[in-house]
């Protein structure tokens, strides 16, 4: 009888203290989402401040085991020296395979070096060092600059085949940035071929192969498959500079019932492989000088 | 005792968040990573009760709402997780002393979890949140929870246990 009294006790507690929590989690949602200067902004900062150097550390232990890839050993039964060969394979492998992603970045490094020296912004180089995943539903990724480092919001961050996206907050030692996939995301676009502007809108995708969706201002005007479709750019380059490559326009649908056309837009950027990015820190160039990145043809 | 154990479960905490968003990241599947702190919740509820399961819950997914790079209206996971640590703590007398019961304990608390985020960000419109993206998603994010079970779980009850002989309340009341 006591313990059924002590349990019918727990059992009151318990659904007193979720249903306060319970509360508590959709007072913390109304005062979030009622804008963007909300006391939930310093606590962002507070929980980046612990968080991001455990991420930047984790990021760098697990280089080697990243670069390992699918190599597994399976050393039953196997002599000893036969083992230790092996050991001594996996760690050069690792050496060899790790050179390999130090050698990549080494020239993603020097191609941002290139694009900084020839359009005349300031770019802040950054790695990629936290992705977000799919089940939050946004596209949204963490790298490795901070304030510290001249970032700050609003700024277009790009890598070297085109725009990745632009910073929505940042912290001492680390930004968060949105992709141009996101699905909240709006990017003012120039098409290549006749300057006709439009706006990109990310389609959201959450399993890599994000597409942009293109609707032109003037809507008498068609864009061509295979045009090349470039930022716009915005008075003090915030949130985007001028003339960075978005991707290339990869089919165009016409719809006659609201007399508009929408173009699918493939990113030159490959989201799912994004490593060194760059921070346009200061955007000196004159809008009609656009920044001559390299531009693939994917 | 209880301000280790709060020092042990908050650590635990923010490397969940951190692996989740970092290192395993890279094994994504359709973009999907294994919910860490989602299995850790549970592991707490199986050996602790849904009362604290459900402060841990709700304290662990508010750092999931405010790590980098979460950019979401703050407090959905914390809601989800709250949820999941209290029904995975009214199971946890049955869901303790069996694997299978421990896996369908995960399925389950995975598939609440990610429904409750998902239909918060469909009410405060996000517009991330589609029907396509919760379908591709939730069951991805069962199957790949489960498939971790066998490591995280384990662990995380032997770690809860250990700060805890004795006390294990919820087993005797």
């Amino acid at each position: 009888m006591r313990v059924a009294d002590r349990r019918e006790r727990d059992g009151s507690r318990t659904r007193s203290v979720v249903a306060l929590l319970a509360l508590a989690a959709v007072a913390i949602m109304a005062v979030d989402s009622a804008g963007d200067s909300t006391p939930i902004e310093p606590l962002r900062g507070a929980t980046s401040a612990v968080v991001s150097p455990v991420q930047a550390g984790l990021d760098l232990a697990a280089a080697p085991i990243r670069s390992l890839g699918s190599y597994v050993t399976t050393v039953n039964g196997l002599r000893k020296d036969n083992t230790a060969l092996r050991d001594d394979n996996a760690r050069l492998r690792a050496q060899l395979e790790t050179a390999g992603v130090d050698s990549t970045r080494h020239s993603d490094l020097a191609a941002i070096a290139t694009i900084a020296a020839g359009s005349g912004l300031q770019l802040v180089p950054a790695r990629v060092v936290a992705i977000g995943a799919a089940q939050s539903f946004s596209r949204t990724v963490s790298i490795s600059a901070g304030t510290a480092d001249g970032v700050h919001a609003d700024m277009t961050v790009l890598n070297a085949d085109g725009l990745v996206g632009r910073v929505l907050r940042a912290d001492a030692h680390s930004a968060t940035v949105l992709l141009i996939i996101d699905a909240g995301s709006v990017v003012g676009g120039r098409l290549g071929s006749d300057g006709e502007l439009g706006l990109c809108r990310g389609d959201g995708d959450l399993s890599g192969a994000g597409r942009l969706t293109l609707t032109t201002l003037d809507s008498t005007v068609t864009p061509r498959a295979g045009d090349s479709v470039v930022t716009w750019g915005s008075q003090d380059g915030t949130p985007y500079v001028a003339g960075v490559p978005i991707g290339s326009i990869q089919s165009v649908q016409a719809s006659p019932r609201d007399s508009t056309t929408t173009a699918v837009v493939r990113p030159y950027v490959d989201f799912s492989a994004l490593d060194t990015v760059a921070v346009v820190v200061s955007a000196t160039q004159s809008s009609a000088a656009p920044a001559p990145s390299r531009r693939q043809g994917r | 005792m209880g301000a280790l154990r709060a020092l042990v479960t908050a650590a635990a905490v923010v490397v969940a968040v951190s692996l989740q968003s970092g290192p395993l990241a890279a094994l994504a599947v359709a973009g999907v990573v294994p919910d860490l702190v989602l299995l850790l919740v549970v592991g707490v509820a199986l050996v602790r009760g849904p009362q604290h399961a459900a402060v841990v819950g709700f304290l662990s997914g508010l750092v999931l709402d405010l790590a980098p790079p979460a950019d979401h209206t703050a407090g959905r996971w914390a809601l989800a997780l709250l949820v999941v640590g209290y029904l995975a703590g009214l199971v946890s007398q049955d869901a303790r002393h069996s694997a299978v019961a421990a896996i369908v304990t995960v399925a389950a608390a995975a598939f609440v979890g990610s429904s409750v985020f998902a239909l918060s960000g469909l009410l405060l419109g996000d517009p991330g949140v589609t029907v396509a993206h919760v379908l591709s998603v939730v069951p991805v994010e069962v199957l790949y929870d489960v498939a971790l079970t066998p490591v995280v779980l384990p662990l995380v009850v032997a770690v809860s246990r250990r700060l805890e002989p004795g006390t294990d309340r919820w087993v005797r009341a």
